[in-house]
């Protein structure tokens, strides 16, 4: 490649006497200062979450206020920082949902230790846990940030549910058709 | 003897009081062009309890952020006043009261205005009508570097005590070329030292047409003098923690602090008494009476803060020069400039008084 060899030229007196330079820079501040503020004023005016935004991991009850989660523990071990800790525990006889049988005695998230990867998002099969728009996590004790069922699910709230899998289930056993 | 001294001494706590509430202001304001320049809303929480929580103007005020300096003065005072155990505790004492006691008695003499009496004599409105003004402000402002000086090296300890070094060689420095500087126009208004003559000559055109380059090197001259960057060499933020104040805390630091803003203040007035036409607009007559007094004060305000946003638009632009650029600057620039300036205009001056 060949070599272009460019002439320096010298300063001229203008810009050595650095005035010329002086004014530029005067009006970009000048211009700078009359365009509103880009700042965010933060506990008043909150950040726009995008879509997809991984937040803290909550636990969510489909429309009719079912707890989603069957306590199958996957997403516990999926979980690369061990950060879930779930005791499965047993749907009574004689509730509504008895035929999903298993629902989480206790569940317990360790934000301390959640690293927002989504992994127990997305293996999730009941689509039960899902990493919200929650992004600021405070707290006084450790224990505050081991995040209880209740919690999760206060968190969590109620997501739309495309499948109604249990609904569907119970309904193609009442016509007799036990699997589908 | 004390019905002459009262009203003097009345006079003068008025000024003081007011100087003090602008030097307030001014850091307010530098933190709002701060912030208005770096895209940020600058202080906007302060607030006072009644005041603050009136609808519409005590949202606004509080936004503007009027509340600030308030909240600052009663920070430094009622802080812990710590005296550090490895400093010299007389000088360590001494050197803030220094640092301000030169940049309020400069205020003296300068001219804020006039007042037309009914007899017709037109008299400045100042605390002390001296002739050699000029010459007084340029002694006594420059004793303020003294107090740096003093408060870096009794600080015991390095940076502040480099910041002390770089303030002693800095100011004696650009003196030279800012007492050089205005000569020129002294002599174009007859020989004078006093600024209200000054003024008065600047009716009809401001001296900053007549002579651009004296009123160049004293306004970077003036940024020397009063620490501003891009000649912040006694502070330098970057590479001296925080100069000749790091020990200093409280209200001690408070101190050094409003010395700092009404040194700006004062250079700013002086800029606008010699080159900027004063109290005075062109063409436009001031009334007699308490109305141009009034009138001529607030024009001469509206000026020298118009000033005091240039030195801040200016401290938010440009980098600090580099210590040996600003000696360079100083003495092989400044200085020859100002000799060559006053040795033309001493020729234009004497033509001019010849041949008209």
């Amino acid at each position: 490649m060949a070599t272009k060899v460019l002439e320096r030229k010298p300063l001229s007196l203008a810009e050595r006497s650095y005035l010329p330079q002086i004014v530029g820079g005067l009006k970009i501040t000048m211009r700078n200062m009359l365009k509103p503020p880009v700042t965010l004023e933060y506990p008043d005016e909150r950040p726009e979450i995008p879509v997809g935004y991984r937040g803290v991991p909550t636990l969510v009850r489909d429309p009719n206020g079912r707890e989603k989660c069957v306590s199958c523990q996957l997403c516990e071990f999926v979980c690369p920082p061990k950060a879930i800790r779930i005791t499965p525990g047993e749907i009574p006889e004689d509730a509504e949902t008895a035929h999903v049988e298993k629902a989480p005695k206790e569940f317990e998230i360790n934000m301390l230790r959640c690293i927002y990867c989504g992994l127990c998002q997305e293996v999730c099969p009941e689509e039960a846990i899902f990493l919200q728009d929650i992004y600021s996590v405070t707290g006084y004790t450790r224990e505050e940030f081991a995040f209880k069922k209740e919690k999760l699910y206060e968190l969590g709230g109620t997501l739309p549910d495309k499948h109604f899998k249990w609904d569907k289930k119970k309904a193609a056993e009442e016509h007799g058709n036990p699997h589908h | 003897m004390p019905s002459e001294v009262l009203p003097l001494i009345i006079k003068a706590l008025i000024v003081i009081g007011a100087v003090m509430t602008m030097a307030g202001y001014a850091v307010l304001m530098e933190r709002k062009i701060a912030g208005w320049i770096q895209g940020r809303p600058g202080p906007n929480r302060t607030q006072i309890p009644i005041l603050g929580s009136i609808p519409v103007i005590g949202t606004f005020l509080t936004r503007l952020g009027v509340f600030q300096p308030a909240a600052d003065g009663l920070k430094f005072l009622f802080k812990e006043d710590a005296l550090p155990g490895h400093v010299n505790k007389f000088y360590y004492v001494l050197a803030p009261m220094i640092a301000f006691v030169p940049a309020m008695a400069t205020m003296t003499v300068l001219p804020f205005g006039q007042y037309t009496g009914a007899d017709g004599v037109t008299v400045p409105i100042v605390l002390a009508n001296l002739d050699i003004g000029i010459l007084f402000i340029l002694a006594v402002s420059s004793l303020g570097v003294y107090g740096i000086i003093l408060g870096g090296w009794a600080a015991n300890s390095k940076y502040p005590f480099l910041g002390g070094i770089r303030a002693s060689a800095q100011m004696i420095s650009y003196e030279l070329a800012m007492a050089l500087s205005i000569l020129p126009v002294f002599m174009w208004f007859g020989g004078t030292l006093n600024l209200h003559a000054v003024v008065q000559g600047q009716y009809q055109v401001w001296t900053i047409f007549a002579q651009p380059v004296s009123a160049l090197i004293f306004l970077v001259a003036l940024f020397a003098e009063t620490n501003r960057l891009p000649f912040d060499m006694p502070e330098s933020e970057t590479d001296l923690v925080a100069g000749y104040n790091t020990e200093y805390g409280a209200f001690k630091f408070g101190l050094f602090f409003v010395a700092e803003y009404t040194h700006i203040i004062i250079g700013s007035g002086v800029f606008v008494a010699l080159f900027l036409g004063g109290w005075t607009l062109p063409f436009v007559p001031i009334p007699d009476g308490i109305a141009g007094a009034i009138i001529s004060i607030g024009i001469f305000l509206a000026k020298v803060f118009a000033l005091v946003f240039f030195f801040m638009w200016i401290r938010w632009t440009l980098p600090r020069f580099r210590y040996d650029q600003v000696m360079n600057l100083g003495w092989k620039k400044l200085l020859p400039l100002a000799i060559a300036n006053l040795v033309v205009y001493a020729i234009i001056i004497a033509l001019i008084e010849n041949l008209g």
